[in-house]
């Protein structure tokens, strides 16, 4: 415990160092606020606009989350196919692959231009960009059991439902959380993009991407640092609620969620 | 352990001109024939190649014969499954289940009512002391603790037939003999019959009623030996010069077998 205080105090402290260090340089170099704000501007910023920013970022959340969710019910299905028809999976996963190779940003605005602005069309570029580390790594831990493991089931005549569900799919948890790690970060930023092209329904209302587009159209490079900073957090706590969730499923039988904080 | 009457009755495990040959074509058991009578405790002996692993899977049912048959209580083997328990090398338990978890699978495959599986799995922890680790995790547990659950495992479903294939290679000598120990004391209270894959000789004398010992490339019966030591076995028996003799005369057939290979090996090279 005493060792995680210090861990914990050491951090804040390179925080408050880099803080310092970029207060000082934007002072005594004199700076222009639009070219560059100083962390306390940007503060009073997050603070007199807390309401907008917000309401932007409970948007990005909702849609992040809808597709990140999404992503892994689909995700897990199409794996759990994919893991019982070895000659479909050789034949479609390549695709997967090509799913993860096309840039986001070049098919947000044709998705925005098929299916709208609005909550689901975002939520649904952020689904596109999770999609296939879920398939991925949740495939690779489905059909990668002990061979000993199998012929014991087979030996208790198991059903191939029993050890699809019995086996494979505990035996893929923790690679299912490898995908769902790896997600959660690119979640965040497939909504931001979405949003970038999607706009808002109404004026002045839209998550984080559309505010930061409107921001830095009116030169409004405060409130852009306060969007940037509302947009980090917003991925780390997506990333720490996946580890979180690896760690309460996994702490008690596999080895990867037992780990220290790194020294 | 064998019965005159046994000899007449149908066998509990029958070989008959078996023959392996895998699919990259190598002839892994070549015209295998060989009776087990009910309450035998046979080991398959020999060195690595010899096949011994791939005999034990064939009873199992778990791999097929490319010629011959194999006939386990006068049914296939698939069709003896539910007579037949089988002890891997590894542990092989599922590490996100609990120890109790564990020994319960084949009884949850089985459909069995959750009263019936938490009775007789607790019996068996019992039985096999491991009552205290019961709710533990297996990676909590030390390698011969991990034997030991499979071994409870594959009791709980109350085997006729034991198939076990080398489970205790990997364990250190003292665990490895103490669980020889418990193995034959459940071996006398139960009656299995049992097959038994190893390549320690002194274990095979120590558990065995007979040994078959196999010679590779490809894998044949090149010997089989009954083992002249009386019943019941304790720890002692080790001791004994008999124990000593017996392990000495195996010993002999095994490194002759061995050379036989090696000479074979180099005429072809």
């Amino acid at each position: 415990m005493k060792r995680h205080l210090w861990f914990a105090l050491k951090s804040v402290a390179v925080l408050a160092c880099l803080l310092a260090v970029w207060q000082i340089a934007v002072v005594e170099l004199a700076i222009p606020k639009y070219i560059l704000p100083g962390p306390w501007i940007v503060a009073q910023a997050v603070i007199e606009r807390f309401p907008e920013l917000a309401s932007s970022l409970l948007l990005t959340t909702e849609a992040a989350a809808l597709g990140l969710a999404g992503s892994v019910v689909v995700g897990v299905a199409v794996a759990l196919v994919f893991a019982q028809w070895r000659g479909l999976r050789q034949l479609l996963f390549p695709y997967t692959i090509l799913l993860q190779t096309v840039p986001i940003v070049a098919i947000a605005p044709l998705v925005i231009m098929w299916a709208g602005t609005g909550v689901y069309p975002v939520a649904l570029i952020a689904f596109i960009i999770c999609l296939a580390p879920i398939i991925a790594n949740t495939t690779q831990g489905l059909i990668s059991v002990d061979e000993n493991l199998i012929h014991l089931f087979l030996m208790h005549n198991a059903t191939r439902m029993q050890v699809l569900f019995k086996l494979r799919l505990p035996n893929a948890m923790p690679n299912l959380f490898v995908g769902i790690r790896i997600s959660a970060g690119i979640a965040v930023v497939g909504a931001i993009v979405g949003e970038l092209f999607a706009g808002s329904s109404r004026v002045g209302q839209g998550g984080l991407g559309y505010a930061i587009t409107y921001a830095s159209a009116q030169l409004e490079t405060d409130y852009l640092f306060a969007l940037v900073v509302a947009a980090t957090v917003l991925g780390f706590a997506f990333f720490f609620t996946g580890a979180f969730l690896e760690w309460y499923f996994l702490h008690n039988w596999h080895e990867s969620s037992r780990s220290d904080i790194p020294e | 352990m064998v019965t005159s009457d046994a000899k007449t009755a149908v066998a509990e495990v029958a070989v008959d001109g078996v023959s392996k040959q895998f699919r990259n074509g190598a002839l892994a058991l070549r015209n295998i024939s060989m009776r087990v009578d009910k309450g035998e405790f046979i080991s398959l002996l020999g060195p690595s190649g010899c096949g011994k692993s791939t005999l034990l899977r064939l009873v199992s049912g778990l791999t097929h014969p490319t010629s011959g048959a194999v006939k386990v209580n006068g049914m296939t083997p698939a069709g003896a499954r539910a007579l037949m328990s089988f002890i891997f090398q590894d542990a092989t338990l599922l590490p996100w289940r609990t120890v109790e978890q564990n020994v319960g699978l084949g009884l949850e495959l089985e459909h069995a009512a959750r009263s019936v599986r938490r009775e007789k799995v607790a019996k068996m922890l019992e039985l096999v002391g491991l009552t205290h680790v019961a709710t533990r995790f297996p990676r909590q547990l030390s390698g011969g603790m991990k034997m030991r659950v499979s071994i409870a495992r594959a009791l709980v479903s109350r085997p006729r037939i034991l198939l076990l294939d080398e489970p205790f290679a990997a364990l250190d000598e003292m665990s490895r003999d103490r669980l020889n120990e418990e193995l034959l004391r459940l071996y006398r209270e139960e009656q299995w019959t049992v097959l038994f894959v190893t390549h320690s000789v002194a274990e095979a004398v120590f558990l065995s009623t007979r040994i078959v010992v196999l010679a590779p490339h490809p894998g044949r019966i090149a010997h089989v030996v009954p083992v002249e030591l009386p019943w019941p076995r304790t720890a002692e028996l080790r001791l004994t010069p008999a124990f000593e003799h017996e392990v000495s005369r195996i010993s002999r057939l095994l490194r002759g077998v061995q050379a036989e290979a090696l000479a074979a090996d180099g005429g072809t090279a």
